[in-house]
């Protein structure tokens, strides 16, 4: 209620400083309103007048966009309104208005979709402006280059996700395990698990999303990448998932799950609920985004942090989140780029997304004073810096709808008899390729 | 509306020249018109014309991100026959129908009969059963997806505290137990609606139709089969024919409690049509030209099912 009156007052004081301003200086904005992605006027930091701005994210992100609107709009003319939209309708949504021309100003997309979506041309090309930024090099580059085509840029870093291992200290303590330690090779975390779900009662060893592409693909694929193999090759037209460590992945799993050590409701999680039971302290470790880290220490006292570790060691993490560009249909396009100016500063990074625990997407921030005082959120930036991003046109269909070919590889593999790797690594293939 | 309108005799008025009947019934013809434009507008603006746009979407080449690209009939229904889950989902909606149809008719027309007869139970009865029929469809899914849940639902514990089963529970786990649980929460939630269309029709038989069967010594039997399943036949055939579409069309249950899965078992026709569109391929194109195959079965299932109670009347 105080965040709305405080906005209109600004708004009213922003119309009428607008309005001086354009009998002031008549002659020199004439360029402003006629919207559009001008080449002619790139600036660094864009413009704000206090124009209204429309910006649309999915829910899983609610908590850092909610930090960064009205961080941003009690520090600017310009007012970002920030409409947030279900996981699942979020493609159906950006879909239906990209067909009809109103997609608003901003608007997040998840990393994985964006090369499609920049494909599609629903972003607007922010090459030039992206090169006027101070730290331009310093920005993560899984995002950027999931954001360009031909050499050109569409998307800047919204919020990074990345996957860790969390385990819940308290069950390790009880399961004589130490709290302090957490898993560093696979055959580690599946002992652990193992461990924890002797203790009975509710209590699991651990839990996936055994039925959610999505959830699959932002914990599995480090394991892989860990292990020193890729999932894709470079072009995303190729599925390399039926590899000896990808096998081996799959072989932990299947075992954990025939040692009753996986949480109930496993086989059937859709997503909805991936989360749940980890935070309900009932589930001992499990990989989990790292954006949750706050919500889960909330809700469960201190969590262990750990990166993912491969069947033999090493370390890897999926650099998720959501990448977030003007849209083909702004009108605000230079207004808009404020925001996304501003979103790169060390402002935005350091006094809203590292204060809020969350990874910075610029390199040179890493080590801040919010990161430093806690060693777990500085782990999960560093871990940051070695994860990747899988790039494919195709990712959505191949690996995160319902049912798809990745979900059908994972459920053969780890529910099923198993055998069947190497067709339904074709499959994805097919998909890629297509 | 004036009511002389329809009780206007059609009798010639004496004295009246040919031109002026004509102009005469013009302006019945006219003021006919006028009255019918308000619906007809409705159905055009709600269902002609995006019937129209589905059907252009299907003959076109149209991403859900970038749209029309250009004619691209017909390789978008050989894309929607060829779909590979195109045949299961067929089969699985089919199955589902019948199940679904069987089960509802049949507890719809036994509870109508159990609840007609009035004792001092019938209106908390009548109540008790019709009440789930209040609630949305999606809420109720909602709340069976909790209940169903292995985590949080209260439905596991239960039956292994009862002893009815050794381990946990899992609902949605199997494709037959998906498929069970589903129907389950179907007929909990529509069993009161068909109960309701059909005690309506049990009302409307003349009880002296009964009264002479009894009298001719027919036994509870004899009766129903000979004389209340007759008569009842316009109200079994309303109930078939919603019960049918209703199901084939199936959405909201199976797109909350299953997302079709597990293993796509429990994919029905429309949810493929929702995944092609919104969840990965993203092709409107295609989704249209299931959509137009969807249609046109449906107009076919039911004209043949009106058709066959109009048979049945004629007899």
């Amino acid at each position: 209620m105080a965040t709305h009156r405080r906005a209109s007052v600004r708004l009213v004081a922003s119309f009428l400083a607008a309005g001086l301003a354009s009998t002031a200086l008549a002659a020199c904005s004439a360029s402003d309103g006629d919207g559009g992605t001008q080449e002619a006027e790139v600036t660094a930091e864009g413009v704000d007048d206090g124009t209204e701005l429309t910006l649309w994210t999915r829910a899983p992100l609610e908590q850092q966009a909610n930090l960064l609107v009205e961080a941003y709009n009690a520090s600017h003319e310009n007012q970002v309104e920030l409409t947030v939209v279900p996981n699942d309708d979020y493609v159906a949504k950006v879909g239906a208005a990209a067909g009809s021309d109103s997609l608003p100003d901003l608007f997040a997309a998840d990393i994985v979709y964006v090369p499609n979506w920049v494909q599609q041309g629903l972003f607007a090309d922010v090459t030039d402006a992206v090169a006027e930024l101070d730290q331009a090099d310093q920005i993560n580059k899984g995002h950027l280059e999931g954001g360009t085509l031909d050499g050109r840029q569409h998307v800047l870093p919204f919020v990074l996700d990345v996957s860790v291992m969390f385990y819940n200290k308290d069950l390790y303590e009880q399961a004589g395990l130490d709290p302090e330690q957490g898993p560093t090779t696979l055959a580690e975390f599946s002992d652990q698990a193992k461990a924890v779900d002797e203790l009975g009662g509710d209590v699991s060893g651990t839990y996936f999303g055994g039925n959610c592409g999505g959830c699959l693909v932002f914990t599995w694929f480090p394991q892989v990448w860990a292990g020193g193999e890729d999932v894709m090759n470079a072009e995303g037209t190729e599925s390399l998932l039926a590899g000896d460590t990808a096998q081996e992945v799959y072989g932990v799993w299947q075992d954990l799950v025939q040692s009753g050590a996986v949480g109930e409701g496993s086989k059937e999680e859709t997503g909805a609920t991936w989360t749940g039971p980890f935070l309900e302290g009932e589930v001992g470790v499990m990989p989990f985004p790292a954006t949750m880290l706050a919500t889960a220490d909330e809700a469960l006292g201190e969590v262990g942090v750990a990166p993912i570790p491969g069947p033999d060691g090493g370390a890897s993490t999926f650099v998720g989140g959501d990448g977030l560009g003007i849209s083909k249909d702004s009108e605000n396009a230079d207004q808009a780029w404020n925001f996304m100016s501003w979103l790169m500063s060390e402002e935005a990074q350091v006094e809203v997304l590292a204060k809020n625990g969350d990874v910075v997407s610029r390199a040179d921030l890493v080590e801040n004073e919010y990161s430093t005082k806690d060693p777990r959120v500085l782990a999960v930036n560093e871990i940051a810096a070695q994860g990747r991003t899988p790039l494919a046109i195709n990712f959505q269909q191949a690996f995160n709808a319902p049912g798809s070919p990745w979900v059908t590889m994972v459920r053969n593999e780890v529910f099923g008899e198993g055998g069947s790797v190497e067709t339904d690594n074709e499959e994805i293939t097919a998909v890629l390729a297509q | 509306m004036p009511a002389n309108l329809s009780v206007r005799p059609p009798v010639r008025p004496a004295g009246r020249t040919r031109p002026a009947l004509a102009a005469a019934a013009r302006r019945r013809a006219l003021r006919g018109w006028g009255y019918a434009a308000p619906t007809a507008l409705l159905v055009i603006g709600l269902f002609v014309l995006p019937v129209l746009l589905v059907g252009q979407m299907s003959v076109s080449d149209w991403p859900l991100l970038s749209g029309n690209q250009g004619i691209n009939a017909p390789q978008n229904y050989v894309d929607a026959v060829g779909h590979r889950y195109f045949w299961d989902s067929v089969v699985f909606t089919v199955k589902y129908t019948v199940i679904a149809t069987v089960l509802l008719i049949g507890l719809g027309l036994g509870f109508a009969l159990l609840v007609q007869e009035s004792s001092r139970w019938t209106a908390v009865l009548r109540t008790s059963i019709l009440v789930p029929s209040a609630l949305g469809l999606a809420s109720a899914s909602l709340l069976f997806y909790a209940l169903y849940s292995p985590q949080v639902g209260p439905l596991s514990p239960l039956l292994r505290s009862l002893g009815l089963a050794d381990g946990p529970v899992t609902f949605l786990g199997t494709p037959d137990s998906a498929l069970w649980s589903t129907v389950f929460l179907v007929v909990w939630r529509f069993a009161g609606f068909y109960m309701l269309l059909l005690m309506v029709g049990l009302q409307g038989i003349p009880h002296e139709v009964l009264e002479a069967a009894r009298m001719d010594g027919a036994n509870r039997w004899q009766t129903f089969v000979s004389v209340t399943l007759p008569l009842l036949r316009p109200s079994l055939a309303l109930c078939t024919v919603l019960c049918v579409t209703g199901s084939l069309l199936a959405f909201d249950q199976f797109y909350i409690l299953t997302k079709g899965g597990p293993d796509n078992s429990t994919l029905t026709v429309v949810q493929l049509i929702y995944n092609v569109a919104f969840q990965g391929q993203n092709d409107l194109g295609v989704a249209a030209a299931l959509s137009i195959v969807v249609l046109v079965v449906l107009v076919v299932v039911n004209v043949a099912q009106l058709r066959a109670m109009r048979t049945g009347q004629e007899d």
